[in-house]
């Protein structure tokens, strides 16, 4: 976590001492409100203008939880240039990319065209923030890569989407959020993992969204912590839906990274569901193996924001239970709870570990070469 | 296997209520009436369904009726052999699903006078929680301070998936009454299914119900802490029942992260989530969701950094462990006797 207040962050030290890193989760912004229009039909650039977006929650524009600062981000990360925190390149460059030797970044776009209830909007804004990741930030630098944003909830159209771009070495991952109309085991989201197995992409399920649901079993929290803390069980439902309607059974190439809702639960849910699946399996005959061992093969969890225990080396337990060769390093710039590279491992992590948790690991999952 | 210890508290047994009609001597006449005439059914939760292996062990299982519904059987089973002083009984009958409040108060009274009777009474060593009518809160207050005359009631019930975050100021009253009498807040596995069992929606299977608890127990203990319960309520103790244990030092590193860094949402919260935790919360030994390796027990109690979380429980009848293994392995003869002895009278100051 770094919250920083000054007004004039110079860039960091000298680059070359620093060990290169993937940072597996920014969050670019828009400039502007209609920064995505010429990527959108007229129709709906006069459907946003005239009627806006109806999420699956009550609020026209923003959050229904307050943000702990404004826009989530870092006071320091507003660009020089005007506009939000992250909708500037060359600040980004400039405040994460460089003075971290990022080599390869990993864009995770929010505030799209997921969780819209109009289903034909929601296609249509994905499509268009796709089209905008290329020509505003992939193609102006080489170390960043896309995500295809999907339509989350109409899995046909989201399949399209997907495999329109396949191929396109643009993108690395298709990205879901956590929180749906319904569990991301559910059969309407299959089509998704079908068309992401084939072209060969990961599928990355960032925390947030809505859905319509109470985001707690007991119906809906006061704070924004409550909302925050709460990803990590969201997460949690996602991934053991994901495993008991079969998914990981059906699609057994297909990869699943947890992006943004820590990882410190992982062993424990592993444990809890190969218990209970022992018990019950009878009910879930499609589920043929333990559920740890399709979370061993198939997914991958970003690190941000990391759990932080008073002795930090009880972490250590953690990732090896989960394997060092499953975590991603990740920023979340310019958000405000950024990692901040150079502190979030502490000492007595082997050479080899390390190099795997800041680079290898993402270079291996998402193919791209050293 | 660390040894089990003779006089121990077995902090979670559930004894079943055989039918909704056996709640009928119970309630008044209005109700017996509407029981009757309106052909009301057995209110049986889909948190455990009567068949499904998860709740009853397969040799505590009765050729008819319901598991948990004999005391002869509980005595039998576990009173006996395990040599307990004390168990405390959570009836799990599913009263939270009732939404009128009316009828949900009547039925949470017969229930408790049902759990005096017929348990309470004919077994010294047992011993009972007040099952409420959430619907209202002044309702259940004043059946808590009905049952509260009863010292064989040392808990107050409450299920983690009700009709809103436990934290919830509304519920206030509840937890002021539950500190002045002495009595913790035991919340254990289930849903009122007023909402959806997990927080991304419906899920397809029991399994998946089942798997849930532990993500309800850990929202809830969110809202609990940073709503600031116990912060207004100090000497309030709550205990988590039928939780899982394996996942209470990761959740709270998380928790304790976004303390820190918005702790301005919430500034009653006068402790650190850790603190608060170690001095207020407990947790039901069974079902123990960790792997069965000494090593790994070790370092999950390590990760703890308290001997006094736990509380020894068989989940009686549930299905958790086989034969006598109600303690994993382990555990040193020391913490044995805190989870077993220590721990739970610590909690429990009724008994006695």
């Amino acid at each position: 976590m770094n919250i920083q207040f000054r007004e004039n962050q110079e860039a960091a030290s000298p680059l070359a001492v620093k060990t290169a890193i993937a940072d597996c989760d920014i969050h670019p912004a828009r400039a502007t409100r209609t920064e995505l229009y010429p990527y959108l039909a007229k129709r709906w650039q006069h459907h946003l203008e005239v009627y806006g977006v109806h999420a699956y929650q009550g609020m026209m524009e923003g959050p229904p939880y307050p943000k702990a600062q404004p826009n989530a981000s870092r006071r320091d990360a507003y660009p020089p240039e005007g506009g939000p925190q992250g909708s500037s390149l060359s600040f980004m460059q400039k405040q994460l990319l460089d003075p971290n030797n990022v080599q390869l970044g990993v864009l995770n776009p929010l505030g799209t065209g997921q969780g819209i209830r109009n289903h034909e909007l929601s296609a249509a804004l994905c499509s268009a923030i796709n089209d905008w990741q290329i020509d505003k930030w992939t193609s102006r630098d080489k170390r960043l890569k896309a995500s295809i944003v999907v339509g989350n909830e109409d899995g046909l159209s989201a399949a399209a989407e997907i495999r329109e771009r396949a191929g396109d070495r643009n993108f690395v991952q298709v990205l879901l959020l956590s929180r749906n109309v319904e569990p991301l085991g559910q059969r309407r989201y299959w089509p998704i993992y079908q068309a992401a197995e084939e072209a060969g992409l990961p599928v990355g399920v960032h925390a947030f969204g809505f859905g319509g649901n109470p985001i707690t079993p007991s119906g809906w929290p006061s704070y924004y912590i409550e909302e925050m803390v709460g990803h990590s069980q969201c997460q949690q439902s996602a991934l053991a839906s994901l495993v008991l309607e079969g998914v990981f059974e059906r699609f057994p190439k297909l990869k699943m990274v947890m992006i943004e809702a820590g990882f410190g639960w992982a062993p424990s849910l592993a444990w809890r569901l190969d218990k209970v699946w022992r018990r019950l399996r009878s009910e879930v005959p499609h589920v043929k193996r333990p559920p740890s061992e399709y979370i061993r093969e198939q997914v991958w969890w970003t690190t941000q924001p990391m759990e932080d225990p008073e002795r930090r080396e009880d972490l250590f337990d953690v990732i090896n239970w989960i394997g060092w060769d499953r975590l991603l390093f990740a920023t979340d710039y310019p958000h405000w709870d950024y990692d901040e590279p150079s502190r979030v491992l502490p000492a007595g992590v082997s050479e080899a570990n390390r190099e795997a948790f800041y680079l290898g690991n993402a270079r291996k999952l998402y193919g791209i070469a050293a | 296997m660390a040894s089990l210890i003779a006089g121990g508290v077995d902090c979670d047994v559930h004894p079943a209520v055989p039918h909704l009609t056996s709640l009928l001597p119970y309630l008044n006449d209005y109700w017996r009436d509407q029981v009757t005439t309106r052909g009301m059914v057995d209110l049986v939760s889909q948190s455990y369904p009567q068949n499904s292996p998860i709740t009853a062990r397969p040799d505590w299982r009765p050729e008819t009726g319901k598991p948990g519904e004999s005391l002869a059987d509980m005595q039998r089973h576990v009173l006996d052999p395990f040599q307990f002083g004390y168990a405390i009984c959570n009836p799990l009958y599913g009263v939270q699903m009732v939404f009128s409040e009316d009828m949900q108060a009547a039925f949470c009274r017969a229930l408790n006078e049902w759990l005096a009777k017929e348990w309470l009474d004919r077994d010294a060593r047992l011993r009972g929680s007040i099952v409420i009518p959430t619907q209202s809160v002044e309702k259940a207050v004043a059946e808590i301070e009905r049952c509260a005359q009863d010292k064989r009631f040392v808990q107050v019930l409450m299920l983690v998936m009700g009709d809103t975050p436990l934290g919830k100021r509304a519920l206030w009253p509840i937890y002021e009454a539950a500190e002045r009498l002495e009595l913790p807040i035991g919340i254990h596995a289930g849903s009122a299914y007023h909402n959806p069992p997990t927080a991304v929606g419906w899920g397809s299977y029991h399994i998946e119900d089942y798997v849930g608890q532990a993500q309800a127990f850990q929202t809830q203990l969110t809202s609990l802490i940073v709503e600031g319960v116990f912060a207004k309520y100090p000497g309030l103790k709550m205990v988590m029942l039928e939780s899982g244990v394996s996942w209470i030092s990761p959740y709270l590193w998380r928790l304790h992260k976004f303390w820190r860094g918005v702790r301005m949402e919430t500034p009653w919260v006068d402790r650190a989530p850790l603190d608060i935790v170690r001095s207020n919360i407990r947790f039901s030994l069974q079902p123990f969701d960790a792997p069965p390796d000494e090593a790994t027990l070790n370092r999950l109690f390590d990760h703890m950094q308290s001997d006094e979380l736990v509380l020894f429980s068989t989940d009686y009848p549930h299905w958790q462990f086989d034969g006598q293994d109600a303690l994993p392995d382990g555990l040193s003869p020391d913490l044995v006797r805190k989870i077993m002895i220590d721990n739970p009278h610590a909690t429990y100051p009724r008994l006695k």
